[in-house]
């Protein structure tokens, strides 16, 4: 098993035609990822080329998944069309949508969000500005590089895309069951408080890696849920103790704003939830380490 | 991005908001120029991002034209919590029967927007939540449905707005709703939003903070960018599609990824408590595929800072692999070279992920003066505070 995505996982790609997915949909097809075809309502019917791989272009996300029982789709569409393309897989119901594209307004990202849930929250958003979600050996539905580690009883999720890999890497001894992306903007659909609660159903995960970063209060949610519901061993990791006040770093929900979003409010609260927080990368994959050992 | 409280006063007044007459100036000059033009009393403002610039003394009521030259005059230039003053806002003024307090924000936790509502107005409204929580109205705002006028009674009623101002109160925070939305803002606040004796509501401040996400839709909000209070370095870097943030430091900070790169901050700074002290001097994030031309970028800014020591690139290959990484430091050093720069701060680079051991000798080989490369990230942070120890 692994979480959200899974070696039986039917993958469209939205946009897959643009640069960046074409790019993307030859990594995905390399990392063994089942990519049955891509949308583009200006090149529905064509097939594009993959190494030798023939894969057809739908009108839509709707006749893709009729067409190939397609139930996951990667959003590389540009920030501009990112909501209407959101949009369209929720209104055809695919379980699952991965939302890559970096620089989504936020009010298009609140708007998709609450228009899954009125749709009934049959479709997961993960997302936007995400790099998606891996489950090493099986399939992989996004940026993630598929070769940095292999499957294995740790997962992972994070806001951020080159902290997760680093992570990976110094944990690439062990291995992930699934790493989740969700992404570094203020508003995304799949939270830390998801994850965590399907690594704790999934009987593979054994161990579970939190990354978090300054803004917001979404590891002091994470933390509260930990403690009432999560009996797995988790680690966690906060970036940004010494970023100053007031300045995005990076990530457009990476800011310290007032007294709330602070890196030491975070790790005080996921230390009380009974979490241990590693003060570098090195030193988290170390704990988890440890802890794998007396599993 | 955060709006003046001219330009969201202009905003304001652009959707239909009421506020006060008034304009901004740069000069005395202009001042007396737009006091004159305003007659009577005027109040004048320090144009300044930061709060607390009433007790700074950088408000000031002028009851003649003479009077406002001479606020005008001391407060342009005036610092203000390290902001300098660059502009001042002159209105009219208005009488004060009560102050209320009205925002819409977005509520990361809960995915949607909230409005707040409070009778208190004028304070802190954190301040009132603390000391009478009961009088702050938090309504949660579905985004399809927005905010129409049987919204905004509701808010108003339930905040405990007067029945006699309700009319006025209902098409404002409509209109606000309005800016809310077409404007792609992340906060529009008004605090005060005042009740004048004669039974006007008006709003008398006016706070925006604008989604930088949405530019693409709003060319018209390059008019808020306001180059002069941003640091020369900073703008340097927009200028070149570079992420960056200026810090007080000593150690350039170079990476790819907003979180990495946040983390490397982090490490440098606890590598620094074993070398004098010396802390990251900047945030810079050159994203994904970091071509030749993207490292020399990111490399002519971050050395360009005076406080800069030594600079420490940590690059994870995720995408992006190490020996295009390596061959884009040592272009980048070239291609300063040829520029002309004169490079003589020391580089500290690790390298590690998809093809590390190719560009780690791709550095070995190249065997620059400037460049020490180092295995692991704690080890090259350690290399980088202590190279920027000595040179400090």
């Amino acid at each position: 098993m692994a979480i959200f995505l899974t070696e039986n996982s039917k993958v469209i790609v939205q946009g897959m035609t643009g640069s960046e997915g074409m790019k993307h949909t030859r990594r995905m097809l390399k990392a063994g990822t089942n990519v049955v075809g891509g949308v583009n309502p200006r090149k529905a019917g064509q097939k594009v080329d993959f190494d030798g791989q023939s894969l057809p272009v739908f009108a839509s996300v709707q006749e893709a998944m009729a067409q190939t029982g397609a139930d996951t789709s990667v959003v590389f569409v540009p920030p501009a069309f990112s909501k209407a393309a959101v949009v369209e897989a929720i209104d055809a119901e695919i379980g699952l949508v991965v939302v890559i594209t970096e620089g989504i307004p936020v009010h298009d990202s609140v708007a998709f969000w609450n228009y899954a849930q009125a749709k009934g929250g049959r479709t997961r958003i993960v997302g936007p500005n995400c790099p998606g979600i891996a489950s090493p050996d099986k399939s992989n539905a996004g940026i993630t590089p598929a070769d940095i580690t292999g499957s294995g009883p740790i997962g992972l999720v994070s806001k951020s895309g080159t902290l997760t890999y680093q992570l990976m890497y110094e944990l690439r001894d062990i291995g992930f069951s699934t790493s989740v992306g969700i992404g570094g903007d203020p508003v995304i659909g799949t939270t830390h408080i998801d994850c965590l609660k399907a690594f704790e159903e999934d009987p593979e995960t054994k161990a579970i890696v939190m990354i978090g970063e300054i803004g917001g209060d979404a590891e002091e949610r994470a933390a509260d849920f930990i403690k009432a519901h999560v009996t797995k061993p988790v680690v966690a990791y906060i970036a940004g103790f010494t970023a100053p006040p007031g300045k995005t770093m990076g990530h457009a929900g990476a800011i310290i704003s007032g007294s709330a979003g602070t890196a030491e409010a975070k790790k005080d609260a996921l230390e009380a939830a009974g979490v241990k927080v590693g003060k570098t990368p090195s030193e988290t994959a170390n704990l988890m380490r440890e802890i794998v050992k007396g599993l | 991005m955060d709006l003046y409280e001219y330009q969201g006063r202009a905003l304001f007044a652009r959707h239909g908001v009421p506020v006060l007459d008034g304009g901004v100036a740069t000069t005395p000059q202009e001042a007396v120029e737009l006091a004159e033009r305003l007659g009577d009393r005027v109040v004048v403002k320090a144009q300044v991002k930061v709060g607390g610039r009433g007790k700074a003394g950088g408000v000031k009521l002028a009851d003649t034209v003479a009077e406002a030259e001479t606020h005008a005059t001391n407060i342009l230039g005036m610092d203000i919590k390290g902001h300098t003053v660059e502009k001042v806002m002159l209105t009219v003024t208005a009488d004060i029967d009560s102050e209320y307090y009205f925002s819409y924000l977005l509520d990361r936790a809960n995915r949607t927007f909230l409005c707040i509502a409070s009778t208190e107005g004028g304070m802190e409204i954190e301040e009132v939540a603390k000391t009478a929580p009961e009088k702050v109205v938090k309504t949660p705002i579905d985004a399809g449905v927005g905010v129409t006028p049987e919204i905004a009674g509701q808010i108003a009623d339930q905040a405990g707005f007067p029945v006699d101002l309700r009319d006025q109160l209902v098409d404002i925070f409509v209109k606000l709703w309005d800016a809310f939305v077409a404007e792609d803002a992340t906060l529009v606040e008004v605090n005060p939003l005042v009740r004048t004796p004669e039974g006007r509501a008006l709003a008398l401040d006016a706070k925006v903070t604008l989604d930088e996400n949405a530019a693409f839709r709003h060319p018209e909000h390059a008019e808020f960018e306001d180059k002069s209070s941003v640091d020369p370095l900073e703008q340097r870097a927009k200028d070149a599609d570079l992420n960056y943030v200026k810090l007080d430091g000593h150690v350039g900070i170079i990476g790819n990824g907003a979180g990495l790169v946040m983390s490397t901050l982090d490490v440098v700074a606890y590598a620094g408590e074993k070398h004098g002290g010396v802390k990251p001097a900047n945030f810079l994030d050159i994203g994904g595929g970091a071509s030749a031309a993207v490292m020399a970028n990111g490399l002519e800014v971050v050395l360009s800072d005076p406080q800069v020591k030594s600079v420490f690139v940590n690059v994870f290959g995720g995408i992006t692999a190490c020996d295009e990484v390596a061959n884009g430091i040592i272009g980048a050093l070239q291609m300063l070279a040829d520029r002309g720069e004169d490079v003589t701060k020391p580089l500290v680079v690790r390298l590690d992920g998809n093809n590390a051991e190719v560009g780690r000798k791709i550095l070995a080989d190249a065997n620059h003066p400037l460049v020490t490369e180092v295995d692991t990230m704690d080890a090259a942070a350690d290399k980088a505070a202590e190279l920027a120890n000595q040179e400090a």
